[in-house]
């Protein structure tokens, strides 16, 4: 089976003082999750979906489905977790209790924050996610990247032809998933914030899928600004 | 939902731009799967309407042949992934007298109106129609350009006398090629003759009873209907030649656009009493009877298959630009682009 978890675990702290987590501000008077998650339920290939929000979130977002008449059986809304990756354990979880894992199934994990992507991308990595058990989305790195290992000065400089932005999705194998991470160590569980830098460290190999510059992450004032502007901009005809 | 729009906003220029839509009541959502390329979407694609034009209607995404899956329905009478047929065409009124394709308000994709190049297409329940699930859908997706000569011969029969038979087709491009194949299938005791001017074109028409080329017909070659698929400068000739070698009382329908007025020998026209019919574009009920053709017809999808020109992968805005260059330098066929974006 093929399952989406759309992460809203966070509480968004760098929106700054606004009263809400991010997920649920509004682009064009809707909440971005509503627009990202819309995305999702077209997707002809995936079985099922699962939200995952704060737990003080998870009755304002059920509400906000009903609002959106998004209640179809395929979407639940789960409690997340602390952080990212025990978000996405907790999905992990939630579908062995509900499906029991085979040897096949993929997750494909989502920020709730980015409303940008397109019928491709999911469609891409549904299709690596099978064929590699982990995928990452990416953007070639348009700006230099620099290293500084004390933040003061420059340790290098790498070739930027080989340097990617990651976006998500990111998908996964989800037996390979749980196996990997059940050997971290605690301290490991702390450092490795992203599931397929696990998968990277552990020697398995992750497929690239071409992201695109759009596919942006609203996180700040600044980015809402502009996905507003981006999509009012657009709302011409 | 944020929707891409893949939109012309300058000639040979394509830019991304974002929708808000709904998951609502109103719309069954499609996502497009083959996309074919028409002589309309072209003339704006290089900037040939005019400049005039080019300000008033664009930024505007071009195609309106297309097909494509149900992603989403919202009455739940479509399963998802049921392959359907868009109808370009969407009358926003009823008149009792004018047909919805007829009608000055109507707004048609691809024509001031966004076209099917989104990653999901909305539309109205009665602006689909669904087609058979074993369909090639390379052949299906130019099934608009079909609907456009089954609309002309249901004009044609509802108004021309009842003497049927024989045909004449002038043009040997794509029009010609689907109008005079319907008029074998639909008429099969008539004999279609297709006047051209390119032999290797000609040659393609295996199901027609004669090609003749436009210079080389016989002064007394006699037909009792015509049909034009020619259009631009070309249109001024094939119809005075239609008129020549029709017989009196005869029909000429007319379905080839052209930026130009024509000149027309209507002395002739008065004398023969005919008459001519304009046909453009077609309604959701030629659509629902060319997809029932292609289901009690199935060798008419045979003969469309080798239209099938070229068919290209497209993930990117370039790859787009590339399709549209590539169906540019194409002599014969159908472009097909496999919606992959």
């Amino acid at each position: 089976m093929i399952y989406a978890g759309i992460l809203a675990g966070g509480k968004g702290t760098r929106m700054g003082n606004v009263p809400m987590p991010k997920q649920f501000l509004t682009l064009n008077d809707k909440a971005i999750i509503i627009h990202t998650l819309e995305k999702f339920i077209l997707s002809n290939r995936i079985d099922a979906i699962y939200i995952a929000v704060p737990k003080e979130w998870v009755q304002y977002t059920k509400d906000l489905i009903q609002k959106h008449q998004l209640h179809i059986d395929k979407v639940q809304v789960i409690e997340g977790g602390a952080e990212r990756n025990e978000t996405i354990m907790q999905v992990v979880q939630t579908i062995e209790q509900q499906y029991g894992l085979q040897e096949e199934d993929i997750l494909l994990t989502h920020d709730a924050v980015r409303p940008f992507l397109t019928h491709r991308i999911i469609n891409e990595n549904i299709d690596a996610g099978l064929a590699y058990g982990a995928v990452d989305t990416v953007i070639s790195a348009i700006d230099t990247i620099v290293d500084s290992e004390d933040g003061e000065f420059i340790s290098e400089i790498p070739v930027r032809s080989r340097m990617f932005q990651g976006q998500t999705p990111q998908t996964f194998n989800m037996m390979k998933l749980k196996e990997l991470y059940s050997k971290l160590t605690e301290e490991e569980k702390d450092i490795l914030t992203d599931a397929c830098k696990i998968f990277a460290l552990k020697g398995e190999k992750v497929k690239l899928v071409r992201g695109e510059s759009f596919n942006i992450k609203v996180t700040t004032p600044y980015d809402l600004n502009v996905a507003n502007a981006i999509l009012k901009g657009s709302l011409d005809r | 939902m944020i929707n891409q729009v893949y939109r012309l906003v300058s000639a040979r220029q394509i830019e991304v731009s974002y929708t808000d839509r709904a998951l609502s009541a109103k719309h069954v959502v499609i996502r497009p799967t083959h996309l074919s390329i028409c002589a309309a979407d072209q003339r704006y694609y290089t900037g040939s309407r005019g400049e005039e034009v080019m300000q008033q209607k664009l930024p505007m995404a071009l195609i309106h042949e297309a097909v494509g899956e149900v992603a989403y329905d919202p009455e739940g009478i479509l399963p998802v992934g049921t392959k359907v047929v868009m109808i370009p065409n969407h009358p926003v009124e009823e008149d009792p007298h004018i047909g919805e394709n007829y009608l000055p308000s109507s707004k048609f994709s691809s024509s001031g109106y966004d076209g099917f190049m989104q990653d999901y297409v909305f539309l109205k329940r009665d602006r689909i129609c669904v087609l058979p699930d074993d369909i090639d859908m390379n052949i299906a997706s130019f099934t608009e350009l079909v609907t456009v000569a089954m609309h002309a011969i249901a004009r044609f029969e509802a108004k021309a006398s009842s003497r049927r038979g024989s045909f004449g087709v002038w043009g040997d491009g794509n029009l010609g090629f689907i109008t005079s194949l319907l008029l074998k299938f639909l008429y099969p005791d008539c004999r279609v003759t297709v006047f051209g001017k390119t032999g290797y074109k000609l040659s393609q028409f295996s199901f027609v009873d004669d090609c003749l080329f436009i210079n080389d017909i016989p002064a007394d070659y006699r037909i009792d209907h015509a049909f034009e698929c020619v259009g631009g400068k070309g249109s001024q000739d094939a119809i005075n030649q239609m008129i020549t070698h029709v017989r009196p009382e005869a029909t000429l329908s007319l379905l080839g656009v052209s930026e130009y007025p024509t000149e027309i020998n209507t002395r002739l026209v008065l004398e023969k009493g005919l008459l001519l019919i304009g046909s453009s574009r077609s309604n959701a009920e030629d659509f629902q009877r060319t997809v029932d053709l292609y289901t009690q017809q199935p060798k008419i999808l045979q003969y469309l298959a080798t239209l099938v020109g070229s068919t290209q992968e497209v993930t990117t805005v370039q790859e787009v630009i590339q399709a549209f260059e590539k169906d540019l330098a194409s002599s014969w066929g159908k472009s097909v682009m496999l919606w992959k974006i």
